[in-house]
């Protein structure tokens, strides 16, 4: 028996070849990897993997786990189509493999920027280890960095290329910063820090063209200016990896649509994390999320179903990002239209945002304030919502002291 | 070099050696030892990373807010030794410490 194959060796796939052999799934498990580095985290990325030359990457799980665990580590192989009659994969080196079940955790892409000058030398961006290698080798001798589109890799990496000592520019389309992922108070917040550090905002910008000289970046044009530039990072989002899907003719729209189960329109056939476009109980429609939770959480919950006791898939959604010294936490899902309600810490900083829909807590943003995010992620989680009067303390004691009120009715 | 132990969720001991300069966290998940989600990657999130202490011969780090607040917080019970070993740095100070993996 071929048993499970799973494309993909990020945190989807890691986690789920994990969980199966937890949940003492006995069949065989393959999980196949185009990217040839020994599986790693992601977020570092933007984060530490910068701040020294020579970080090294940090493995998801340690080399010798997959050995331990009986899991076929394929890294390195491309899997170009899927032939579903015959339950097989072919790969670019023209291999072929059969499997039993199927798992696509493929993530995502970067997209590209469609502006002239995109294919300079010293335009990058940040999705895999080879990107953030690639990125940490031009840094010495940059001095100029233009960071294109105001999303979380963009800012995290403003804002650690700005502490090491580079003038970083940021330019973002939109009137403002992190686009509908945020209330305007946070990203507002996140702006002032920014500005604070150094990094110049061009907010509601559009770019023109990417100028360079033999065949290297010089300046970005912009509508009204130009700006030099010695190294580009282009952030503007990520596109889900579902050509597979595609081509195997499984549904497609905005990602590969599954069902709660996590299983494709084709029998055999599921898929988890950033590529699967997925019923979100919470919103109650079909989303896609590009995060760590939502990756990892979907592979513990498809583990369950391949191992015989299937769960609808309802975790809650959560969030970091690290721009620099702010720690941001969300906790939930923000509804179009619904309130929200802000406190401020002592000195005046904007430490959390509150999100009600009818009445209902459904997302927490916090700034550096820890207690408050995990505190909201079990009352959004339950469904508990304390009284505006509390929440708007935001402290993290009287919120508790609320939560267990309720909670011990 | 730093001699460090776990007790696994299966209640296998393993000893290994890590170099300074990281988390107690990474030196663990690299050595493989069991029951370490670590999801979000040490930063102080996820609490799929909470050990207990069970020895601490030349005591530890004190723990920041971050890392009490998360605790305090998450869905298993804190004990008075938990931890979150993402946010221990490795050091010759806390040679011979015992950790017991809660998993989950
Ligand atoms: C720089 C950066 C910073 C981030 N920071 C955060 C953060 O702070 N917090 C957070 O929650 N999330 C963050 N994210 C997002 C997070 O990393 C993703 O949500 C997560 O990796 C999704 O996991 P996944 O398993 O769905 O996909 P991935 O981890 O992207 O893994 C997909 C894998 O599939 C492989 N693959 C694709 N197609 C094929 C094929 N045809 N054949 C073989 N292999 C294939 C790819 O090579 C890749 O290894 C960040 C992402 C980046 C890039
Ligand atoms: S690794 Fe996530 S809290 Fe320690």
């Amino acid at each position: 028996m071929p048993g499970t194959v799973i494309i993909g060796a990020g945190h989807g796939g890691v986690q789920l070849a994990a969980s199966l052999r937890e949940t003492g799934y006995e069949g065989r498990v393959r999980l196949i990897s185009a990217d040839p580095d020994l599986p790693y985290h992601k977020p570092p990325l933007s984060k530490s993997f910068m701040k020294t030359p020579d970080a090294p990457l940090q493995p998801l799980r340690g080399e010798a786990f997959f050995d331990q665990n009986d899991i076929a580590l394929d890294l390195g192989r491309e899997v170009v189509r899927v032939e579903r009659e015959r339950k097989r994969l072919i790969c670019s080196d023209g291999s072929a493999l059969d499997y039993d079940k199927l798992v696509l955790a493929t993530g995502t892409r970067a997209r590209k920027l469609t502006v002239p000058g995109a294919e300079l030398d010293g335009v990058h961006s940040l999705r895999t280890a080879e990107d953030a290698r690639a990125l940490r080798a031009d840094l010495p001798g940059a001095r100029r960095v233009v960071v294109i589109g105001g999303g979380f890799i963009g800012l995290e990496a403003a804002a650690m290329l700005a502490a090491r000592g580079l003038s970083v520019s940021v330019v973002e389309l939109a009137p403002r910063l992190l686009g509908r992922a945020v209330s305007s108070i946070t990203a507002q917040t996140i702006a002032s820090y920014l500005e604070g550090e150094g990094v110049s905002l061009h907010l509601d910008t559009a770019i023109e063209a990417i100028d360079g000289q033999n065949g290297r970046v010089t300046d970005v044009r912009l509508s009204d200016e130009v700006l030099a530039a010695d190294l580009v990072l282009v952030g503007v989002g990520a596109e889900p990896m579902d050509e597979l899907a595609r081509d195997a003719g499984l549904v497609v729209e905005n990602g590969i649509v599954v069902d709660e189960f996590l299983a494709t329109s084709a029998p055999d056939i599921f898929a988890i994390g950033d590529c699967v476009s997925f019923p979100q109980v919470h919103l109650g429609c079909h989303t896609r999320l590009e995060s760590v939770q939502n990756a990892t959480d979907q592979a513990r919950s498809l583990a369950q179903t391949l191992t015989g006791t299937p769960q609808p898939y309802a975790a809650l959604p959560w969030f970091w990002s690290d721009i620099g010294a702010v720690k941001l936490q969300i906790a939930g899902l923000a509804r179009e239209g619904g309130e929200t309600l802000a406190t401020r810490s002592d000195d005046g900083q904007v430490k959390s945002v509150y999100h009600l829909a009818g009445g209902q807590l459904v997302a927490c943003e916090t700034l550096n304030s820890a207690g408050e995010h995990m505190l909201s992620r079990r009352m959004i989680a339950e469904g508990i919502t304390p009284a505006r009067t509390v929440l708007e303390t935001g402290d993290t004691a009287e919120i508790k002291k609320a939560y267990a009120a309720v909670k011990n009715f | 070099m730093t001699k460090l132990t776990f007790i696994e969720p299966s209640g296998n001991r393993r000893e290994i050696e890590a170099d300074g300069g990281q988390s107690v966290m990474q030196a663990a998940t690299a050595a493989g030892i069991e029951g370490i989600a670590a999801e979000c990657g040490g930063s102080c999130m996820c609490a799929t990373c909470h050990c207990l202490v069970c020895e601490a011969p030349g005591g530890l780090p004190e723990m920041e807010s971050d890392e009490a607040d998360t605790l305090e917080f998450t869905a298993e019970e804190m004990r008075e030794t938990s931890r979150l070993i993402c946010q221990i740095e490795v050091t010759t100070e806390i040679e011979g410490t015992v950790f017991k993996v809660m998993g989950r």
